[in-house]
């Protein structure tokens, strides 16, 4: 009888060929990441930390972010609050350009090197385009910070207002896997998510693409998702997890456990060595304070402080004790990381 | 004709639903967890416009006006 050659350790194969050579995992490595036993986590988290600050270093970068134009969102994203297509209670709402700038002036007083405008809609439209430009310009005047949007799906016009404009990051999040995204949303599709992705790189902005962890993927599909955004090659990657909203399609999905969450922040970085891997909405339903500290300390290098944009989060400043008590220090502007 | 709202009812800023002493309502997870502004008027049960801000959020009921977390020193 002969015996089956003995499989590497996939964290032994991760440190040789993530940490030494800072090439990310494949996608069939990253599901081997994922199917590890919970008694495996603190090595795999270790290793992910250790991948982070090899390949990024040890600042973080710190992001506020505010919904410009709240609801009565034409898309059917099962997991968002906003659409008006759900009975949420979710209302639609306009900020106006004042509270606009004082919401990136109580972003820059917490050390934060971006802020990042939203907007709940398909795509803008003149009247939205407008606005954001009036709001950029009216930041740039008062506030030192960088402006990053998030609008929704453009079209080239509307890439190339934006780039003139002094948008210096553009998020546009694909959410999931590309087999998954048809459970998710239906109203538009992954592809043309993508073509703004692409569009918004060579305009020269930087781009943001992420999702939400927890919408009934399957191990397969998350780690599919990784290697998608391994193929984009985003700047940044926010990594939300599902807040199930009330009266929305994923309303009653179950929270993601706290061990899986970390598990895959770790496989993440380890498929995206030298991106920004910021933690988003959902960490502090899904982690608490103890998870949120393991995530920091297990691959992430960024975070949105404060609240997010129809719920809140943690006070800005444990967010910053925290960074302060683990001697990371917060990236200041114009730094790269 | 439009109905009156005795003065000492209460409802739900999280779900909308009428306090009703002996029953408890389920208030969801992340509002149990202070993760959530209220959504519905405390005083009519309306839904409110809610605006969140990165250190903050007001809230408006088109019939008893704006609450503003700053002023109730909550998050």
């Amino acid at each position: 009888m002969t015996q089956a050659p003995a499989r590497t350790d996939i964290l032994a194969t991760a440190r040789e060929q993530v940490l030494e050579r800072g090439e990310g995992l494949s996608e069939a490595q990253v599901l081997e990441v994922l199917q590890l036993d919970d008694d495996r986590l603190e090595d795999l988290l270790a290793l992910a930390h250790d991948v982070r600050m090899k390949w990024c270093g040890p600042e973080v970068e710190v992001e506020g972010i505010i919904s410009l134009k709240t609801g009565g969102c034409p898309e059917d994203c099962h997991f968002c609050s906003q659409s008006g297509l759900f009975q949420s209670p979710v209302r639609a709402a306009w900020l106006d350009i004042p509270s606009l700038v004082e919401a990136a002036k109580q972003t820059a007083k917490s050390g934060a090197t971006e802020f990042c405008i939203v907007a709940a809609v398909r795509g803008p439209d003149a009247r939205l385009m407008a606005q954001v430009a009036a709001g950029v310009e009216a930041i740039r005047n008062e506030v030192d910070i960088q402006v990053a949007c998030s609008l929704g799906m453009l079209n080239q016009e509307q890439v190339d207002q934006l780039a003139a404009m002094g948008v210096h990051r553009y998020n546009h999040n694909l959410e999931t896997a590309r087999s998954h995204f048809p459970n998710v949303v239906t109203t538009h599709s992954w592809e043309e998510r993508w073509d703004t992705l692409r569009m918004v790189r060579e305009a020269g902005m930087e781009v943001c693409c992420g999702g939400i962890l927890g919408m009934g993927e399957t191990l397969e599909q998350r780690a599919e998702f990784s290697a998608n955004l391994a193929e984009l090659e985003p700047d940044e990657v926010p990594l939300n997890f599902l807040n199930p909203r009330p009266g929305t399609p994923f309303g009653d999905l179950e929270v993601l456990p706290a061990s899986e969450a970390l598990k895959s922040v770790a496989a993440f970085r380890l498929a995206l060595p030298r991106t920004i891997l910021r933690f988003a909405g959902g960490r502090e339903i899904t982690l608490g304070d103890l998870g949120a500290k393991k995530g920091i300390l297990g691959g992430i290098n960024a975070v949105i402080v404060g609240n997010y944009l129809t719920t809140l989060g943690r006070p800005a400043e444990q967010d910053l004790d925290l960074l302060g008590e683990l001697q990371m220090p917060i990236k200041a502007l114009n730094d790269t990381i | 004709m439009t109905s009156s709202v005795a003065m000492d009812e209460q409802y739900n800023p999280y779900t909308g639903r009428r306090v009703v002493e002996g029953h408890d309502d389920v208030v969801p997870t992340a509002a149990q967890l202070g993760l959530e502004p209220p959504r519905f008027c405390e005083q009519c049960g309306r839904r409110m416009v809610v605006q969140v801000s990165p250190d903050g959020w007001w809230a408006k009921c088109s019939r008893h006006g704006v609450i503003d977390s700053a002023d109730l020193e909550r998050r």
